[in-house]
């Protein structure tokens, strides 16, 4: 191969390559990615049954049921808009408890949010950014409220 | 006086590299002789921030509660050893330890450098300068890390519990080595665009270093996937977290790069390619550092979240790999072609090994930073996990490891004798680990079969090299290559292992009661408080046996008062066969305990191919600048000559 053609070969290639990491990633992101969505979000509808999703909020008050096999929790999650109830199956992370924030990961089934992970806030400085927003915006309800 | 002397020597420090800078200009305008000013102006630079980055040591070591950072990190009852490591378990002091790697890498360059050219060292030396001089800037005006406070508060708020692990004191060290080494790729492609000296020379002044930042990225790496594992409790050794995304970008083009750099180096082609690689490399690093140190992301490297900071951040990325690729894009094109060589050949093997990887960088980068960038277009929080990365990215692996077996079997320019006769052994091996999965396992899912399969293959394929030569003789970078290839074999076994016959058990349990998980029966003898330097524990003792002998295990749960957190400390048990590993949950109002067990068969074989590749990559770095050492005197002597 001359040296003028390879360097052309080469350049191709390398766009294919450019290309085919944008496709593939397109069409697994298309099936992959999981939104992040409110209790608000739920009670309106916006996310798919059964499909992964996230879900933020604070653990509402005396909420939180032990089933008796002793490793299953219920409880609620709320926004201050809209409560969604979630079932968990495992250990819950440290901090987790009544009043605080946490993520869950799972997906939506029969109404109620099926998690396979729960992710809780550590402390102010260790906040996941997304529960940042909704705290801030919790605290300004409350305000108004009053 | 401690912190006022650390602050002066990152204001001095911050001058040298304007003026290296500066320096460098002049001599690529006017071929002013500059070379020697430049090389103690470099050293001096690291040495400065070195000096900085020990008045930090000091402050944190001495609890000094004066220093705001100090205050808001430490904290006098912690053990010695996280008061040192905290130094850089904190925002502005890890930022400064990456400042000061990256200066004392440039100051190293100087001393070091003697294959490249003197327009060329001295270019890349004024590239790393500039590259300093944002990161300095940072420092000083976004992120001081001696700021005071007045009046000094009488104790300070401590550090994150996750943070207080041995860990911490080895893990961002070898990852910063890792990224910031990195830089001086970057720069010697720079320099190298800059006066286009773009051959194999340069490419042999750079394979050293590229070679260890990759040893230590992978080190880092391979640690902290390890640290994930026993400190989360949660039985994962890999979670697609954006920060383990972070460290895996640089890594798959450092690797990309070793590889094509050797194509440089012997042959003389795929220039504009490697000197890509290198910018895209060091880039990679940069935009790992954003995403972590931003705190746009949700995690516990994110120390703080301060959108100044961020931005700051992403215009010294976009000015920096912005201004590279424009570099590129100039001087690129102009670069005389390399040598020709044909379809079938090592170098041919190469370019699909970059290509692989490149598209599996890919699809790393766009499924890291398509949250980021769709929050910022609709607003929409979504996220994207391990069923993307382990549908997209996870096929193309398993090719690239089967390529993996193939590609140093073929010779330069072209491949004249049978490979495919070679390669039948390890074929039939590969086979018949495929064949033995599905008859032993029909239950086994599909990707777990494959990596056995492709496991099998490469542990053989991966020797191939090494038949038929005297293995005392052989090169130390041909066994570095081999070891790194068989280690790649051994992880890619744990992997599979791991998904395919890890069993859990997650259940309620009394004192006195007995779950079993796989082959062993565990039970709970009882729960008991027990206390550490500055946390209280709960302590759950286990008896474990699986038909003789008893081992005991003792997880904890901690509770810190400093800042205010519980932490599981999971207990762990290695078996030449596996690890049995246990998790004290919380208690039921019943009385009992919550317990999450795991046997998890030949999952250490993970990390053992984690260190394995790294130190394939450490025997070829000592090879490649030991056989310069030997058969060069005359090198010696002009080095000699040039720096006495």
């Amino acid at each position: 191969m001359k040296a003028k053609n390879q360097r052309l070969v080469l350049v191709v290639a390398a766009l294919a390559a450019v290309l085919a990491a944008v496709l593939l990633a397109m069409w697994g992101l298309r099936n992959q990615a999981s939104f992040f969505y409110t209790p608000a979000d739920i009670s309106a509808g916006k996310a798919t049954p059964g499909e992964a999703a996230r879900l933020g909020g604070m653990v509402k008050q005396g909420s939180i049921r032990h089933e008796p096999d002793g490793v299953t929790i219920r409880f609620l999650l709320t926004d201050g808009k809209a409560t969604t109830p979630v079932v968990y199956r495992g250990i819950v992370p440290d901090l987790f408890r009544e009043g605080s924030g946490a993520v869950a990961e799972g997906r939506i089934e029969n109404g109620t949010f099926v998690a396979d992970t729960i992710l809780a806030k550590h402390d102010e400085k260790y906040m996941p950014p997304q529960l940042g927003n909704l705290a801030a915006e919790h605290q300004a309800g409350k305000t108004l409220q009053k | 006086m401690i912190a006022e002397a650390g602050l002066a020597a990152l204001w001095l420090s911050t001058g040298l590299a304007a003026y290296q800078f500066v320096l460098m200009l002049l001599a690529l305008r006017s071929n002013f002789d500059v070379a020697r000013a430049m090389r103690s102006v470099a050293v001096m630079q690291g040495a400065l921030t070195l000096v900085a980055f020990a008045m930090l040591l000091l402050v944190f070591a001495s609890s000094d509660m004066s220093v705001a950072l100090v205050f808001e990190n430490s904290n006098s009852a912690k053990p010695f050893i996280y008061k040192v490591a905290g130094t850089w378990g904190n925002h502005e002091g890890s930022m400064l330890m990456w400042v000061t790697i990256l200066a004392v890498a440039g100051a190293f360059l100087a001393l070091l450098a003697h294959r490249t050219s003197e327009r060329t060292l001295i270019a890349a030396l004024g590239s790393q300068a500039l590259l300093a001089l944002g990161f300095y800037a940072f420092l000083l005006f976004a992120s001081n890390p001696f700021a005071r406070l007045f009046p000094a508060p009488p104790d300070g708020q401590g550090l994150n519990p996750l943070l207080q692990d041995p860990g911490l004191a080895f893990h961002p060290p070898t990852l910063y080595l890792g990224y910031v080494g990195l830089s001086v790729a970057f720069s010697l492609a720079v320099g190298a665009l800059l006066t286009g000296e773009v051959d194999s020379r340069l490419a042999r002044a750079m394979r050293p270093w590229v070679l260890g930042a990759w040893v230590l990225l992978t080190l880092g790496i391979t640690a902290g996937s390890y640290w994930a594992y026993y400190e989360l409790g949660w039985g994962g050794y890999w979670f697609w977290d954006p920060v383990e995304n972070a460290s895996l970008m640089p890594w798959l083009a450092a690797t990309a790069l070793l590889h094509s750099i050797n194509v440089l180096a012997a042959r003389g082609a795929l220039k504009a390619w490697t000197m890509m690689l290198a910018v895209i490399a060091f880039s990679m690093s940069m935009v790992g550092t954003f995403l972590v140190r931003s705190g746009i992301l949700t995690s516990v490297h994110a120390f703080a979240i301060d959108p100044e900071r961020g931005t700051f951040l992403l215009v010294l990325l976009t000015i920096y790999v912005g201004a590279a690729f424009i570099l590129f894009a100039v001087r690129g094109a102009t670069l005389k072609e390399g040598a020709p060589f044909e379809l079938v050949s090592r170098e041919s093997g190469l370019v699909v090994n970059n290509l692989l990887l490149s598209v599996i960088l890919g699809i790393v980068f766009v499924g890291t930073l398509y949250p980021l960038f769709i929050e910022a277009l609709t607003g929409e929080k979504l996220s994207v996990g391990a069923p993307y990365f382990n549908a997209v990215a996870g096929p193309l692996a398993l090719i690239l490891a089967v390529l993996v077996g193939v590609g140093p079997l073929l010779s330069w320019r072209r491949e004249r004798r049978p490979v495919l006769r070679r390669l039948a052994t390890p074929a039939l091996l590969g086979a018949s680990a495929l064949v033995i999965t599905i008859i032993l396992w029909p239950g086994m899912s599909i990707l777990p079969r494959l990596g056995f399969a492709v496991a099998a293959f490469l542990a053989a394929s991966s020797m191939l090299p090494m038949i038929g030569r005297n293995p005392l003789r052989a090169p130390l970078a041909t066994w570095g290559m081999v070891i790194a290839h068989f280690g790649i074999a051994v992880a890619l076994a744990g992997m599979a292992s791991n998904a395919a016959f890890t069993s859990e058990r997650l259940a309620v349990a009394k004192p006195g009661e007995t779950l079993t998980v796989g082959p062993w029966s565990v039970q709970l003898e009882g729960v008991t408080p027990t206390a550490g330097k500055n946390y209280t524990a709960l302590e759950a003792e286990l008896h474990a046996s699986r038909g003789e002998g008893i081992i005991v295990l003792k997880p904890q749960s901690h509770y810190y008062s400093d800042p205010p957190t519980e932490t599981n400390e999971s207990a762990i048990e290695t078996f030449w066969n596996g690890q049995l590993y246990t998790v004290l949950g919380k208690s039921d109002p019943s009385g009992g305990w919550q317990l999450r067990l795991w046997w998890k068969p030949f999952v250490t074989l993970i990390w053992l191919g984690g260190a394995l590749i790294a130190l394939g990559g450490a025997l070829a770095m000592l090879g490649r600048v030991s056989r310069f050492r030997w058969r060069h005197a005359a090198a010696a002597e002009w080095r000699k000559a040039r720096y006495a």
